[in-house]
């Protein structure tokens, strides 16, 4: 998987000081963590529908192999054809052959439109048809504005929730040279107008469609596409050839499985308690019998790719296959909340990203170990996740493994081992913490904290470290304070 | 050489028998519906409207099938959307006494680019959210339910069920395979890309309108 994620501090230190991004992150936390406790105040049952999801998409992963082969099965008997694809590279190159060998309404390269997809960013899909002279045109708005800019989606769900409505202005208005450059577009009404005029066209012309899908169901053959601008149903409708590419772990059973996954999907990525299109696609335009279907593709391909799942279901990280990319993890972490998706220089970013970067495809832990770092085990992210993955768990051990194969910068790991080595030997210890408490306490010069501090000027030069107060745990445990209670012992 | 469908079963195969071993001792999971996906027709009805109305459709009705077409008239003309739609060419639909309203223009088929309203049918309502259920086949275009700005949806009172299982299970009845596209459709089509401000009209309708049809 294409990643900067070895860029990581930098990143976030350029983020930190970004107003634009930092207004819309603080919009973005506040307003989903409200409106998601409105959305489980209506429906109580919310937690026990996650369990539910829970317990499917873990029986789905135990049964992969068999339900993939069952859902190739019934998408051959509905006239599509599935292909396989080991990894980003072989995915990529099956789409770019299937959209060339697609019939075209007019000679020359095919015109492709694609709604949006986290697994055709994880396959650098759109840069790879590019360079064989296709250029697809994003439908979904977040992800056409991304385009205009060349850049990547900051957030699973809502792309684009890095930017202004002025920057997207100024975006529209060097692209579109064909609108009067003197045109009003301060309010997002004029930006929605243009693009769906534009988008409209590019609907209208396209050959080929290229859609992800939000679960793949074994039971029909069919696939699950959801979105609330409706532009997945025109993706898949319109165009001649729909070729839809998803990660093999999106499996599940049956479309009741389906059903349960739809119930926890847009509460958690949105707070709606549904999006405005949940469709089920079921191969090609029917032609059997009399009853020919009044429209639809001739031509439908499901592209499955692995690129790391294989590896990761027989792993300690399998949970971690269970997610149903709903950015509920992004929306209320602490971290994503201060530095933005972009920080992560990775396909997916906050949490999920931090467990999936270093696994999936060929990037590895090596590249991406600042990633599973960036948290401070707060947890909100398990508590969020629909499918209960215990993502703090999976970044510590992430964190373990990066430590054992000595990926830990020297400075760090010296000052671990020299920690380490002192603890062992508590008389040390104790003389070295009593110097350093006595230091401390020189320092404070009476105020009780610290303005500034040798070798800490990164907490010191933003706030005051406060000064040690009182005798230490252990003189207080020696003190014969062990029955007084916690509130004593901290005082 | 191997294929990469063998490589990637193999691979998976392995993973997924170890998993099997533990998981064949734990129960299965329980199916689980909302409340508010059951309860009696009457109740369904009202939760339905409600939850349509709360995803930013409007309801109307129930009137009867000799009423619809004046129904859909006067709706156009109060939100002043023209005299002209596309019908899904469904027998149902296009058997209504669409003569009772003279100045209407009726084309059943598939819905073009300059087309402003679309009306169709749907195969079920669904209580929870407020959904309908609506597919594509011989006699419904799946365009029309995105491509026009104004999708008027009639639905038959007796056709919303509770829960989407249930709306499912009548599609299943009614259509042996599955349709090539079945969309459940809540509200308008919506936005909230552009500095997280809610924007209804993306590509597909910018109202939704259902006509309950009591029959």
């Amino acid at each position: 998987m294409a990643t900067a994620a070895a860029d990581f501090p930098a990143r976030a230190k350029a983020a930190l000081a970004d107003p634009v991004l930092q207004g819309a992150l603080a919009k973005l936390q506040t307003e989903f963590r409200r409106d998601r406790a409105a959305m489980q105040e209506r429906l109580p049952e919310f937690d026990a529908l996650r369990d539910r999801a829970t317990a499917i998409r873990e029986h789905a992963l135990s049964h992969l192999d068999e339900l993939l082969e069952t859902f190739e099965q019934r998408v051959t008997a509905a006239g599509g054809i599935v292909h396989w694809c080991r990894d980003a590279d072989e995915a990529r190159r099956t789409v770019t052959r299937l959209c060339r060998d697609a019939p075209a309404k007019k000679p020359g390269p095919p015109k492709v439109v694609k709604s949006k997809s986290m697994l055709s960013e994880e396959i650098g899909l759109n840069d790879h048809l590019a360079d064989a002279g296709i250029a697809p045109v994003e439908t979904d708005l977040g992800e056409y504005i991304l385009q205009l800019r060349r850049e990547a989606p900051s957030h699973i769900v809502m792309p684009a929730i890095h930017l202004n409505a002025g920057q997207i202005g100024e975006v529209f208005r060097a692209a579109h040279t064909a609108r009067d450059p003197a045109r009003d577009l301060d309010d997002p009404d004029a930006l929605l107008a243009e693009a769906r005029a534009l988008l409209r066209q590019a609907f209208l012309d396209a050959d080929v469609g290229i859609t992800g899908a939000n679960a793949l169901i074994a039971e029909t053959g069919s696939i699950l596409l959801v979105t609330n601008e409706g532009n997945a149903d025109l993706v898949h409708t319109l165009p001649a050839t729909h070729i839809a590419v998803v990660g093999i772990e999106k499996i599940l059973p049956s479309l009741d499985d389906a059903m349960a996954i739809v119930r926890v999907l847009a509460r958690s990525a949105t707070t709606q308690e549904i999006t405005s299109y949940t469709t089920l696609v079921t191969g090609p335009r029917r032609t059997r019998d009399a009853a020919e279907d009044a429209d639809g593709p001739r031509h439908f391909h499901v592209v499955l790719v692995d690129n790391g799942r294989s590896r990761m279901l027989g792993g300690a990280y399998a949970e971690a296959l269970r997610c149903i990319r709903c950015g509920a993890c992004q929306s209320l972490c602490p971290v994503y909340g201060a530095v933005g998706g972009h920080a992560y220089g990775s396909v997916y970013a906050g949490p999920i990203g931090a467990v999936l970067t270093p696994l999936l495809g060929d990037t590895g832990l090596a590249a991406a170990r600042h990633l599973p770092q960036a948290s401070s085990f707060c947890g909100q992210c398990e508590d969020v996740c629909p499918v209960r993955i215990p993502l703090p768990a999976l970044m510590r051990r992430l964190r373990e493994e990066s430590f054992a194969d000595r990926n830990v910068p020297v400075a760090g790991r010296r000052g671990i081992a020299l920690w380490a080595w002192a603890a062992q030997r508590p008389a040390l210890y104790r003389l070295a913490r009593g110097f350093g408490v006595a230091m401390l306490r020189l320092m404070a010069r009476g105020r009780g904290r610290i303005t500034s501090l040798p070798f800490g000027s990164g907490w010191t030069a933003t706030r005051d470290f406060p000064a040690p107060e009182g005798g230490s745990f252990v003189a207080q445990w020696n003190a014969g304070r062990r029955d007084s209670g916690r509130k004593d012992m901290s005082a | 050489m191997s294929t990469a469908r063998d490589d990637i079963l193999s691979a998976v195969r392995a993973a997924a028998a170890a998993r099997r071993a533990v998981e064949e001792k734990m129960p299965p999971p329980a199916p689980l519906l909302p409340a508010r996906a059951m309860g009696s027709d009457g109740e369904l009805r009202a939760r339905f409207c409600e939850m349509a109305r709360f995803a930013g459709a409007t309801v109307e009705g129930p009137v009867s099938r000799a009423a619809a077409p004046g129904a859909i008239a006067a709706f156009l003309s109060r939100e002043a959307l023209g005299d002209s739609l596309v019908l899904a060419p469904d027998p149902d639909l296009v058997s209504l006494p669409w003569r009772s309203v003279p100045r209407m223009q009726v084309r059943p088929g598939l819905p073009e680019a300059r087309d402003a309203v679309a009306v169709t049918g749907a195969v079920a309502g669904v209580a929870e959210t407020g959904s309908l259920l609506v597919a594509s086949g011989a006699r419904i275009a799946n365009a029309l339910h995105v491509l026009c700005e104004t999708h008027i949806v009639l639905l038959r009172a007796a056709a919303i069920c509770g829960s989407y299982e249930a709306a499912l299970a009548r599609l299943n009845r009614q259509a042996q395979p599955m349709p090539r596209a079945a969309t459940f459709v809540t509200g308008p089509s919506r936005t909230a890309d552009i500095e997280k401000t809610p924007q209804i009209g993306v590509h597909g309708p910018r109202r939704l309108h259902i006509l309950l049809i009591d029959d």
